[in-house]
């Protein structure tokens, strides 16, 4: 019994990670066709290096998601703030929407917002998808942050009231340090979906503002190269660190 | 107005403000958008008009609803059979490479899943990795044509989305109390019995939340069906891809994005039914 429960376990961790073994592994092989092994080499990634178009793709969604990252934590740091301190009307409605917003299908949140910007006469380019960026990272950061604060001794709060400090201060010298890990999980998975989103930028950017994961996509239509692993692989690498660097500092609470 | 109130107020009016400027008005947007008309592509003007979602019904869409719930459905189903043993396992773990497993889950569940579609092409393309070793272990002669079949769709879609049931469905699980299925056993039930009558009615909220997360984006994902499926396989989201960007009938992708809205609602009511009921019955 318990060989079996091993034996499927590891099925499906192969499953989940063998394509991406097997892609990492690729984007060193010296061959440029078929599958045969021709020698280890790291020139696929200095012709990612040299291709200057790319680099600017690169540029530009680090830039996106740095921005909206940053812009989304804030936004919705504060946001869970309110949700946890007070009570107001409309509030399990907001609450609700956030949550919708989380399961709500991306194409539709990525043509509702081009129809928007289309309707106002924006240019479609860097503005629209920062803006759009920052407005699906924020749920995130929301439900990152309230479910940490979840475990939150509320006296403390009200003790700083007593000693005569202010909401403002109270949020800022006894709620923030006590939430500030989430903060930081919450700007990276923010980072992390804005660096890897295709489903919502697909709509909300052109031709002017070319960004990696729109890049990659264009690519990866067109079949198998050595080139594309080793961009893969580089995106993988970063996506690796960022989750891993989140689940830790989520994981050490109290 | 004192200070407390003015935090308050400044913080409840910010995300109020961004929720409403870039969520429910966009959405009314699309609504509006999906009642009127288009006659040359690109441009849309008055009437007022139900024909857009008339059109739904024309075999043409129906065919396409057909196929993406008939692919939703069974990538839901091989993501539940296949996931829940597995979150079983994991959540009942208890050794010291326990927070490893459960990481080597999540970091699926956060990657690019274009990247990992690709990946899934290295593998099952005709000169791939699975022929070759299908090939040399004797057993197949010619290679497989996976690639640009509704197969290879279904392969990309429960690769991408495998980690979205397993992680809803461990939630539950690892809450479980162990001691139900204890007292289960010591009254006498068999195995079959405990799972349909104890683990099953427990997990309900997982399995709800994880076939959510599963069914909703199969719809959606219209790079996996690009990719892995040519131009064979059509979902709603490339329907609806092709309106707004290749054919530009903005009403008719806008009815369809109003139809796939809808559908999340009712799956979005029927989970928070759902498990409010189970919270009920666990009680």
């Amino acid at each position: 019994m318990k060989a079996l429960k091993i034996s499927y376990s590891s099925l499906v961790y192969s499953f989940l990670y063998l394509p991406i073994i097997v892609l990492i592994i690729y984007s060193f092989n010296a061959s440029k066709f078929g599958t045969s092994w021709k020698g280890f080499t790291f020139k696929w990634y200095e012709s990612l290096m040299n291709n200057s178009s790319l680099m600017s793709a690169a540029g530009n969604s680090l830039l996106v998601a740095v921005t909206a990252a940053t812009l989304a934590t804030i936004i919705g740091s504060v946001a869970a703030v309110a949700f946890y301190r007070y009570g107001f009307r409309g509030k399990k409605m907001l609450l609700g929407l956030v949550y919708v917003l989380i399961m709500a299908p991306d194409i539709v949140m990525g043509i509702s917002l081009l129809i928007m910007f289309v309707t106002i006469h924006m240019n479609i380019g860097f503005t629209t998808l920062l803006l759009s960026h920052i407005t699906f990272n924020i749920p995130f950061v929301i439900v990152t942050v309230l479910s940490r604060m979840k475990g939150f001794d509320k006296n403390l709060f009200d003790a700083a009231g007593d000693l005569g400090a202010t909401e403002f201060q109270t949020v800022r010298h006894v709620l923030l340090p006590m939430m500030f890990p989430a903060v930081i999980a919450g700007w990276l998975l923010s980072f992390t979906l804005s660096m890897d989103d295709v489903l919502i930028s697909f709509f909300v950017t052109g031709p002017d503002f070319d960004i990696l994961p729109l890049r990659i996509y264009s690519m990866v239509r067109l079949g198998v190269k050595p080139e594309v692993n080793a961009l893969c692989t580089v995106m993988f690498a970063l996506s690796l660190i960022i989750v891993m660097a989140s689940q830790i500092l989520n994981k050490e609470k109290k | 107005m004192n200070e407390k109130n003015r935090f308050k107020t400044l913080s409840i009016s910010l995300i109020s403000f961004w929720l409403i400027v870039f969520v429910l008005v966009p959405v009314l947007m699309v609504f509006t958008v999906s009642l009127l008309t288009c006659e040359v592509p690109g441009e849309i003007k008055q009437p007022f008009t139900l024909n857009n979602y008339k059109e739904m019904f024309d075999p043409v869409f129906l065919k396409v609803i057909f196929d993406s719930f008939k692919m939703a459905f069974e990538t839901t189903l091989i993501c539940l059979i296949a996931g829940f043993p597995f979150a079983y396992n994991l959540a009942r773990y208890k050794g010291r490479f326990k927070s490893l497993l459960l990481m080597l889950i999540i970091i699926p569940f956060w990657t690019s899943s274009l990247i990992r579609t690709y990946a899934i092409i290295v593998i099952i393309k005709t000169n791939g990795l699975l022929n070759m070793v299908l090939m040399s272990l004797g057993l197949i002669d010619e290679p497989l044509k996976l690639m640009y079949t509704p197969l290879a769709v279904m392969i990309g879609m429960v690769y991408s989305l495998l980690p979205f049931m397993i992680l809803p469905l461990y939630a539950v699980l690892e809450k479980l109390d162990y001691k139900y299925i204890e007292a289960a056993k010591d009254l006498g039930a068999g195995r079959t019995q405990t799972f349909l009558h104890v683990i099953l009615p427990l997990s309900m909220p997982g399995i709800i939340a994880g076939s959510m997360l599963v069914f909703l984006p199969t719809l959606c994902l219209f790079y996996i069906s690009d990719v892995l499926g040519g131009a064979k396989t059509l979902l709603i989201g490339n329907f609806i891809r092709n309106q707004f960007l290749l054919v530009r009938n903005w009403p008719l992708g806008a009815a369809a994005s109003m139809v796939l809205m809808g559908l999340m609602f009712i799956i979005i009511y029927v989970y928070y039914k759902s498990s409010k009921k189970a919270g009920r019955e666990a009680i």
